[in-house]
């Protein structure tokens, strides 16, 4: 499918070499952090096309957490991009997308799970590595008593997940490329949770999971 | 559509919050009474709440952003909740979300209980919250909601927009029960509707015994998918 609308791309001026915080994550690791209220946050799809699952939570109080609903409802659009608040569900701002180069992201096709491959692909799919393991993974080792009570709805950077007037939803071909990014500014203290896709039953990620990298820089003197 | 006498009913009146756990093999219909409502809905496996409903999984599987006849609602453990098995409406919203205090405000003004007693301003969110409460659950099981009767539309661009006059005076839909399911319901306006006027409104809720999906269930037919879900979830009960 073609795309039907021209993505705006915006660029960001912040230095990869004067960032904070760099990280590669790996396809099928999960990746844990607070981000600081004011600091920008940026993921490279360094490979392009490959699908970073991400949570983000008031690092002071977890039961606050993103929405997706609260986030496409107050934008009156489902994708994300340059300009969207993502909303936590108590209705607050918790990052703003500052710079994409993408040009849209998707929050309705969440992660994938053992068991949702079971539905989506054939009940011998269940041992494969699935994003909600990794996320439980993560909570875990974070030791700060969150559960699987804490993994919601998503957002999925760089995954295309188009929906039609007339109700269908279909995951498309990727529109990310190597290199392509998209940069956030934190508009509170934040947790970020990430699982880096290990999806193989896929062509969105061409069946090829690939690393992303996580960087982080201070506040704009 | 079940043919089976109904076992007891119940109106939720307008802007007000209702649970019940609707046990595997009966079914749920609502009716629009006046028409225009709109119902929130989140499931949860009654057993165990930390299994409950999920909007991706539930759009993923049968590649849709609308409910009707045939749709399922998934569990994030790969099971289903409640199957659509009647519906006259033709498109319910999975997308929408849902209303909070300060969007009813915004929209609609306050209103409080000292003023008005109980047609005081509600708002979804709350409702939810108040009625998970009762339940021992909490914010952290609050999720992505479902909007019954109402229809969102999905531009080429990415834009929502809220379709009026979706669901008419006696429309209805039956969503019949597949596991034990915590049924948590509100009738607030959806948080879309343009209406510039606080003006929920009443369904009417009917119980009613069901037989188990055959072998040739539409819903279970409706997709493979759907088949291996409605396996997961026979195979959980063994």
């Amino acid at each position: 499918m073609s795309m039907t609308t021209t993505s705006i791309v915006i660029e960001s001026k912040l230095n990869p070499a004067q960032a904070i915080y760099r990280h590669v994550i790996p396809a099928g690791e999960s990746w844990i952090h607070e981000i600081h209220k004011g600091q920008y946050f940026r993921i490279v799809d360094l490979h392009g096309n490959q699908a970073v699952d991400t949570l983000f939570y008031n690092a002071h109080d977890y039961s606050e957490r993103y929405s997706s609903q609260d986030t496409i409802q107050q934008q009156r659009n489902i994708y994300l991009t340059t300009g969207t608040k993502l909303i936590s569900s108590c209705g607050a701002p918790l990052l703003t997308i500052v710079a994409d180069t993408c040009g849209r992201h998707d929050t309705l096709g969440g992660a994938c799970a053992n068991e949702s491959n079971m539905v989506r692909y054939a009940i011998e799919k269940r041992h494969m590595h699935a994003c909600r393991s990794s996320f439980l993974k993560a909570v875990i080792d974070w030791d700060h008593g969150m559960s699987k009570r804490d993994i919601t709805s998503n957002i999925n950077f760089f995954m295309n997940v188009p929906v039609t007037p007339e109700g269908k939803l279909t995951f498309e071909d990727g529109i990310s490329e190597p290199g392509k990014y998209v940069e956030m500014r934190a508009e509170m203290d934040v947790l970020a949770l990430i699982s880096n896709c290990p999806q193989l039953n896929n062509p969105c990620n061409a069946y090829n999971p690939t690393p992303v990298e996580v960087l982080i820089w201070s506040p704009e003197i | 559509m079940n043919e089976t006498p109904i076992l007891w009913e119940e109106t939720i009146q307008p802007g007000s919050a209702w649970s019940h756990v609707l046990k595997r093999g009966t079914a749920l219909r609502i009716t629009d009474v006046e028409g225009g409502a709109n119902v929130g809905g989140i499931f949860y496996n009654f057993e165990c709440p930390v299994e409950r409903y999920n909007m991706p999984d539930t759009l993923k599987a049968q590649h849709i952003a609308r409910l009707t006849t045939g749709s399922v609602l998934y569990s994030d453990m790969g099971r289903i909740l409640l199957s659509l098995t009647g519906d006259t409406v033709g498109w319910h919203d999975p997308i929408g979300g849902t209303s909070n205090q300060q969007l009813v405000e915004s929209k609609y003004g306050r209103a409080t209980y000292q003023e008005v007693r109980n047609d005081y301003h509600k708002n979804g969110r709350d409702s939810f919250l108040i009625e998970l409460g009762k339940w021992g659950l909490g914010p952290r099981d609050l999720v992505a909601n479902v909007n019954l009767f109402s229809r969102v539309v999905v531009g080429e661009d990415g834009t929502m927009s809220f379709s009026a006059g979706n669901s008419k005076a006696g429309d209805y839909l039956e969503l019949r029960a597949e596991m034990n399911v915590l049924t948590i319901l509100n009738t607030c306006q959806h948080p879309l509707d343009p209406n510039p006027a606080y003006q929920p409104k009443p369904v009417q809720v009917a119980i009613c015994k069901t037989a188990a999906p055959a072998a040739d269930d539409p819903c279970r037919l409706s997709r493979p998918e759907n088949g291996r879900g409605f396996t997961l979830t026979e195979r959980y009960f063994l």
